[in-house]
């Protein structure tokens, strides 16, 4: 079951709303509708299902209709059509006091103009959530500290939200909507107030929260680079009405109309496809556990002539390579750590194929794609980066 | 035909006689009960030590205003006891609280109403400019039929004449909150309730203390005034003043008023706002630097 399924949703903002969606059915678009009928599409039959843990970008031109859309959600603005089903119960008929409770322990939302209330501290605000839900003083405090340790902003508890950065205001806005551990976050174009560099930090951010966090996050923004960046499906919306949804490479690849392909018209593959998404399952051997013979073993089934080489906990340890290993078996020696290659070439998930493509200059092996921790992740070969140009994905985005 | 007068005020005059004929008892326990508020806070007012009485309201003036305010509070109210003025001014200081606190009690809740709704605002706007640019003399007459002379028809004329700028400014600061913080609390699961004490009060608080500031000033002004009516206080010294031709006494009254308005503004429009050079930050200023030495 989707965690988020919204099936058919229209909103329409004039006096008759009602009466308009007939016509809508019809096949009549926003701008007749507007010129005819004096009434203003905001979403106009959209449908879409974000499964547990997924973040859904939805993108378009301003005016397209994303805010409306998101809004309906969690039914800040009343959708004039459409059912809204979020864990399998129907938002849209809920009485207010139910949707109030959907509003406290689910859904939270982030703003784009972070919507703090200046009249109360980072914790306070942090926590305002759980005050709403009334909890007791000390959960409340208790929570929010955590919180404000996760978004790294210790140490600002007694600060007014005035006093800090757009970029900390954001973290707090981020702290407040986690506070509450709903699943599902809303976010409407959450980083889009900020400047670029601390715009790329948060984005970052967001990710390696997502990680351990794993909510259902439905995220907002007119950036590609940021939807491309961040969305694991991506919808784009004209004029009330989703045009295509898909996967980043889903996208750039067979863009569904003239709208899309202008939209993503500049991108510059090499220039947004990072590692993460080329990257194929790496083979290793691990140190402490295999031989030389388990190396020269697994490199002829799978007719490589080298592999990669960690210890116990994934770490990235060096490369050795089939000639290396058949000479000490050769020679009647056994010591794989001898063999080992450590000067080799590793990137990060996040380097771009634009960054990739002169390393291959320098080595002839493969290239490693390791974490911070230096743990092996994948691996990049010069025909990856080639098919991740032409708009072929990798085959695991793990 | 064109000629002829509307009975507009014969009419004005015929519903006046007749709510005085039916709500007398109504109107007599009003009367009673603001007498009871007004000689009450003048009592404990009057109870209060002279000296304790000064210093507890220079102490005030500094701490929410600072220095400036402090001297000339201190100097004003030693001049009006001076004066021989102290217990008419309690007695205005009385009768002003009074209204405010009841323009305070009814206004609130109106600018709440018609921040929250559209037809409530539609209606009261328009009798908050009547209550407003009406002359206020004129409410000095209805207030006699009712309630006959003395405070408390003064003090019924002051609460109406004196009331509009809460309300108008209760429903301004509720308004002005930004709407993307409405629409967080409401995206946070705030019941209407919340919303309104949680966040838009608390950020109403700064335009409705500039409300209440204009509120009170317009009593003061009105409560000289109600001397006509026969109220007693400072309006009192100043109208003998005027129908004794005594320009002595006239001046003193007047001063004294001026004092009392000067003191109240400048107390009550720090109320609201953060004074760089108040009491309290000044005591801020030096625990954080104690702290930061320590
Ligand atoms: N309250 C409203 N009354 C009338 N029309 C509205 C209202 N709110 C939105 N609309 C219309 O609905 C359409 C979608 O607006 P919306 O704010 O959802 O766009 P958006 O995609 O979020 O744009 P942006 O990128 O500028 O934020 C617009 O045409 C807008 O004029
Ligand atoms: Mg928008």
């Amino acid at each position: 079951m989707p965690k988020v399924e919204v099936q058919k949703i229209y909103k329409v903002f004039g006096p008759a709303p009602k009466q308009i969606l007939p016509l809508l059915e019809k096949g009549e678009d926003k701008a007749g509708i507007l010129k005819r009928h004096k009434h203003s599409v905001g979403v106009n039959n959209v449908s879409f299902a974000v499964e547990e843990g997924e973040i859904f970008v939805i993108m378009g031109l301003s005016g397209s209709g994303k805010s409306t859309l998101i809004r309906c959600l969690n039914r800040l603005i009343e959708p004039t059509g459409g059912n809204i089903l979020i864990d399998g119960q129907n938002i849209t008929e809920m009485s207010a006091a139910e949707l109030r409770e959907v509003r406290r322990k689910k859904v939270a939302m982030v703003f784009q103009n972070f919507a703090l209330l200046p009249h109360k501290t980072v914790l306070e605000n942090v926590a305002f959530g759980l005050e709403i839900q009334k909890a007791g003083l000390e959960m409340r405090r208790q929570k929010a500290e955590e919180m404000l340790e996760i978004v790294g902003l210790k140490g600002y508890e007694n600060a007014k939200p005035q006093e800090l950065s757009g970029g900390m205001q954001q973290r707090v806005g981020l702290a407040r909507a986690l506070a509450i551990e709903g699943d599902i976050l809303l976010m409407d174009e959450a980083f889009s107030a900020l400047d670029p560099l601390i715009r790329k930090d948060m984005q970052n951010e967001l990710l390696s929260l997502q990680q351990k966090m794993k909510k259902t996050i439905i995220f907002i923004t007119h950036d590609l680079d940021e939807a491309l960046k961040i969305g694991d499906r991506i919808a784009i919306m004209k004029d009330g009405r989703i045009v295509q949804t898909g996967t980043a490479e889903e996208i750039l690849q067979n863009p569904a109309d003239d709208y899309v392909r202008a939209f993503i018209q500049d991108v510059n593959r090499s220039k947004i496809i990072t590692a993460a998404a080329i990257m194929r399952n790496a083979e290793a051997i691990i140190l402490e556990k295999a031989g030389i013979r388990t190396a020269a073993r697994k490199m002829k089934d799978l007719g490589i002539s080298s592999i990669f080489v960690t210890n116990k906990s994934g770490v990235l340890q060096g490369i050795v390579t089939i000639d290396r290993v058949s000479s000490l078996i050769k020679e009647g020696k056994e010591e794989l750590e001898s063999i080992i290659d450590k000067n080799i070439e590793t990137i990060s998930l996040e380097t771009l194929i634009d960054e990739i493509i002169p390393l291959f200059l320098n080595t002839g092996y493969p290239i490693a794609v390791v974490d911070e921790e230096k743990r092996l992740k994948g691996v990049v070969f010069k025909s990856t980066v080639l098919a991740g140009i032409a708009g072929e994905g990798g085959e695991n985005n793990a | 035909m064109l000629n002829a007068k509307l009975p507009l005020g014969v009419h004005v005059e015929s519903a006046i006689d007749w709510m005085t004929a039916n709500f007398a008892g109504f109107f007599s326990v009003i009367r009673k009960g603001l007498l009871g508020i007004i000689e009450s806070i003048d009592w404990v007012l009057s109870a209060i030590p002279l000296f304790v009485f000064i210093v507890a309201v220079v102490f005030l003036a500094w701490w929410v205003a600072g220095r400036g305010t402090a001297i000339f509070t201190a100097v004003g109210l030693l001049l009006i006891n001076n004066l021989g003025l102290w217990g008419k001014m309690l007695l205005t200081l009385s009768m002003v609280s009074t209204a405010t606190l009841i323009a305070l009690v009814v206004g609130l809740p109106l600018g709440i109403l018609m921040a929250k709704n559209g037809t409530a605002n539609k209606i009261i706007r328009p009798v908050l400019d009547f209550m407003q640019t009406m002359p206020a003399f004129v409410y000095l007459i209805p207030a006699v039929y009712f309630f006959d002379l003395g405070e408390v028809p003064g003090t019924v004329a002051t609460i109406i004449f004196a009331m509009p700028p809460v309300v108008r400014l209760t429903n301004l600061g509720i308004r002005q909150v930004p709407e993307d913080v409405v629409e967080a609390a409401r995206a946070f699961g705030s019941t209407p309730a919340q919303l309104l004490f949680k966040v838009q009060m608390p950020l109403a608080v700064p335009t409705i203390m500039a409300g209440l500031n204009q509120t009170i000033m317009l009593s003061l002004s009105m409560v000289v005034i109600s001397a006509m009516i026969g109220a007693d206080g400072l309006g009192k010294t100043v109208y003998e003043g005027i129908t004794q031709m005594n320009i002595g006494k006239g001046f003193e009254g007047g001063l004294a008023v001026v004092i009392l308005a000067m003191l109240l503004d400048r107390i009550t429009q720090c109320l609201g706002s953060e004074q760089k050079k108040s009491g309290k930050n000044f005591v801020r200023n030096r625990m954080e630097r104690r702290r930061a030495h320590s």
